[in-house]
């Protein structure tokens, strides 16, 4: 329909720039090894369902070995360190990750399926103002509020998701490092390619060997790893179910952990908020990175009076999303990250359909190949159903709507989980009213998806505990 | 002809919920003993559903406590010190029933009334220091402030005063509500302290106090889904590890029993009280 009016000549990225490689080794003790057991599993591209290339999945004996470098660096040489030369190291990675961008951007993009606008302008941005802020940290510590000499916990075993790879790894390392701590991290199985760059970027580094570790594999790689006795340290983000289990594996034992796991946030719009202004943020809120982010805004809150007109205008915007090549810069949503996760969609999409609710996809042509969902929305969405309960990881967004106030707070609170929440209006005495009743741990007024390195970030209830970011983000890996 | 001897009126220990002083559901008690094994009281011995509701009441009282100004929640702790204060003697008769040397009585209660006052002053300062406003790189204001969990579920240790208040005062300063499990083998100082609770102004179900088995009542609270955090402080070494596991149902936060013996007399810090806490960071843009 919008072809006809305007058409959008393609602009794609160029693949050829991500430099990959056609296998991959594990990164230990600042060496690229071979697995102890030789088993290998491929990456793909979910855009295409080309392999893109060949990954060794980490044993037991693999995530030991990495382990035991990482002890022996945080003993020998990254735990003795002044702040000030741990700093160095850090700025260094935050200048090389900027360096390399664009590469990592088109990598990531490759790997994950997300569109190279987001990459580009939102993932890799981000990463390096992750390792800028934790460098300028490293010396300062003990100005913290954590006293005068706190002391890294010693060797941190992180478990990231495939929603931002790099990203996620830059959260989980960047203050890790900056404390003092060493790391071994785990990528996840369906995007490991953008970590072992970041391998790569370390040796650039000269970081010391064993400081940074990454372990390749699916679930049991990950279990190894957070069970492993040698590590002082857990760190999760991904799904809550698996946050539990972790959980359940650290009781009983003086591991530190923190959870970052998933959400079900509420965006709540109101009669006076600007409409437009109010639609695009709901379109971010649930369509940004395919909606598989744990803080999407997936059930929008619209007060009665104007939920007629806000869908209306929500499904003609919907209607303008350039679904497509991930590569090509006028992307809006790219592909879904795994057949697995697609499958869950889909699942989940249908189970919507069948307690009733209304749905709406955006009319759009889906490419033959690859992993794709059409943007979707819900309307007659009970709180019972279940895609107002769960969360779906998926460009799926469930309406409600409310009458008062005091209404939006209870239906929005109404979830076991507590990551994020969005507020529309154009009064400030509800924005702080609604801020401070929405039991979630970042909550948007008139914005939405909003990260900055120097903003705390994480759950309430079973969306986990801990923060990234921040000053607050720091006690995650101090002994405090 | 003398007077026969006065006999004396005993009371009956019950326990502390929402407010009122009702007896275990159950109608199971035990005996509580001096330390040199006379009997002492029959103490309430709680039931799963006494642990119940108790978490009711402290999730009804939730949302009005943690409403409270800071500056009201700051005069209602110092208000439980006044309270403590005026029952300084019948404490001190209380542990040295319950074994402690005279001295040790005295200091005991004199600390115990000054923790209250301690965390008083707490409780308008805390958002101030673990607060901040965030320098983010893009035109908004963001500014990220602590809220309290919610309900939180203590495992009291066996100090039966000065350890008792030393878990509660840092839970309810910034707004949590508790259901507190007493000392096993002293928990008779816990409900007369709950009378003083009664008599401060602090809203029913705020704090809420249950005596009996940690055994029966620990797993319990543990794996309470409306339970939002758990201090295992006074939990038994073997007991605390299977406690985090069942606190894990609903990712409970959790306090681990300190590795060594606790001084309750050492200055308290902040520890116990962020334990307990969320932080909300919230965003707006800037704009003319």
């Amino acid at each position: 329909m919008s072809d006809q009016i305007f058409s959008y000549a393609p602009a794609p990225e160029s693949a050829s720039i991500a430099r990959i490689r056609p296998s991959y080794g594990l990164f230990i003790d600042g060496e690229w090894t071979d697995g102890a057991a030789e088993r290998t599993f491929k990456t793909v591209n979910p855009a295409t369902e080309e392999v893109l290339a060949e990954v060794t999945e980490a044993t037991e004996e693999d995530v030991d070995r990495a382990v035991r470098a990482a002890r022996d660096a945080y003993e020998r040489v990254w735990g003795p360190m002044p702040g000030r030369e741990r700093a160095k190291y850090l700025f260094r990675i935050a200048r090389l990750l900027q360096e390399r961008s664009r590469e990592l951007a088109v990598l990531e993009t490759l790997d994950n399926g997300k569109p190279i606008r987001e990459s580009r302008d939102v993932d890799l941005p981000l990463v390096a103002a992750h390792f800028f802020y934790h460098a300028g940290w490293a010396d300062k510590l003990p100005y913290a509020g954590f006293g005068p000499d706190p002391r890294p916990l010693g060797v941190a075993a992180q478990v990231i998701p495939w929603n931002f790879p790099l990203l996620m790894l830059a959260w989980k390392i960047a203050p890790a490092l900056a404390c003092g701590n060493t790391v071994v991290l785990k990528p996840a199985e369906t995007t490991p390619l953008t970590a072992l760059t970041f391998a790569e970027i370390c040796r650039q580094a000269e970081l010391p060997p064993g400081v940074v570790n990454i372990v390749t594999g699916a679930a049991r790689t990950g279990q190894a790893l957070v069970r492993h006795p040698g590590v002082d340290k857990v760190a999760f983000t991904g799904s809550t179910e698996v946050g539990r289990q972790i959980a359940r594996a650290v009781a009983g034992t003086r591991k530190r952990l923190t959870l970052e796991l998933g959400g079900k946030a509420a965006n709540v719009i109101f009669e006076d908020a600007p409409l437009d202004q109010a639609v695009e943020g709901a379109i971010n809120g649930i369509f940004f990175n395919q909606g598989q982010v744990c803080c999407a805004g997936s059930r929008l809150l619209v007060q009665e009076s104007i939920a007629g007109e806000l869908l209306e205008r929500l499904k003609a915007r919907m209607a303008t999303l350039r679904v497509g090549d991930p590569l090509d810069k006028n992307t809006d949503v790219g592909a879904i990250n795994s057949a697995g996760q697609l499958e869950k969609i889909r699942t989940l999409a249908q189970a919507g359909e069948q307690e009733g609710a209304t749905r709406w996809s955006a009319p759009c042509e889906l490419p033959e190949r690859g992993y794709w969902f059409a943007p979707t929305v819900f309307t007659g969405v009970a709180a019972s159903h279940r895609i107002a309960r769960e969360e779906i990881f998926g460009p799926v967004l469930s309406v409600l709507t409310f009458r008062t106030p005091a209404e939006a707070v209870e239906k929005a609170n109404n979830t076991p989980y507590g990551l994020s929440a969005g507020i529309w209006t154009e009064k400030g005495s509800r924005v702080l009213w609604m801020a401070q009743r929405l039991r979630a741990g970042v909550v948007w007024a008139n914005t939405f998806n909003k990260f900055d390195p120097a903003a705390p970030f994480g759950g309430y209830k079973e969306s986990g505990f801990g923060r990234e970011g921040g000053r607050h983000g720091l006690e995650a890996y101090l002994d405090v | 002809m003398s007077e026969p001897a006065r006999l004396a009126v005993r009371k009956t220990y019950k326990l502390f919920i929402g407010g009122a002083f009702p007896r275990s559901e159950s109608g199971r008690t035990y005996v509580v003993t001096d330390a040199g094994g006379e009997f002492l009281a029959n103490a309430c011995q709680a039931s799963r559903k006494d642990a119940r509701d108790a978490v009711s009441a402290a999730r009804k009282a939730f949302p009005g406590w943690s409403a409270r100004t800071p500056y009201n929640r700051g005069q209602i702790l110092y208000r439980i010190a006044e309270m403590l204060e005026g029952r300084r003697a019948q404490f001190i008769a209380e542990l040295r029933q319950a074994g402690l040397a005279e001295d040790a009585a005295v200091a005991e209660v004199d600390a115990a009334i000054d923790r209250w006052v301690w965390y008083a002053g707490w409780a308008d300062k805390l958002a101030a220091v673990t607060g901040s406003v965030n320098p983010v790189a893009g035109p908004f204001f963001s500014f990220s402030a602590p809220d309290p969990t919610g309900v939180v579920a203590i495992v009291a240790p066996d100090s039966p005063l000065l350890g008792l208040v030393s878990v509660i005062a840092p839970v309810i300063v910034s707004g949590n509500t508790c259901v507190v499990v007493a000392s096993e083998p002293a928990p008779l100082p816990a409900i007369t302290f709950a009378e003083v609770l009664a008599t401060s102004d602090l809203p029913g179900g705020v704090v809420n106090v249950l005596t009996g088995r940690r055994a029966e009542l620990a797993p319990c609270l543990a794996a309470h889904m409306d339970v939002n955090a758990i201090d295992l402080t006074g939990a038994p070494p073997e007991q605390a590890g299977p406690l985090e596991e069942a606190a894990a149902g609903n990712l409970k936060r959790v306090l681990r029993p300190d590795a060594g013996e606790t001084d309750w007399h050492a200055d308290p810090g902040t520890a116990r009280m962020t334990a307990f806490l969320e932080t909300k960071t919230v965003w707006h843009p800037l704009g003319m």
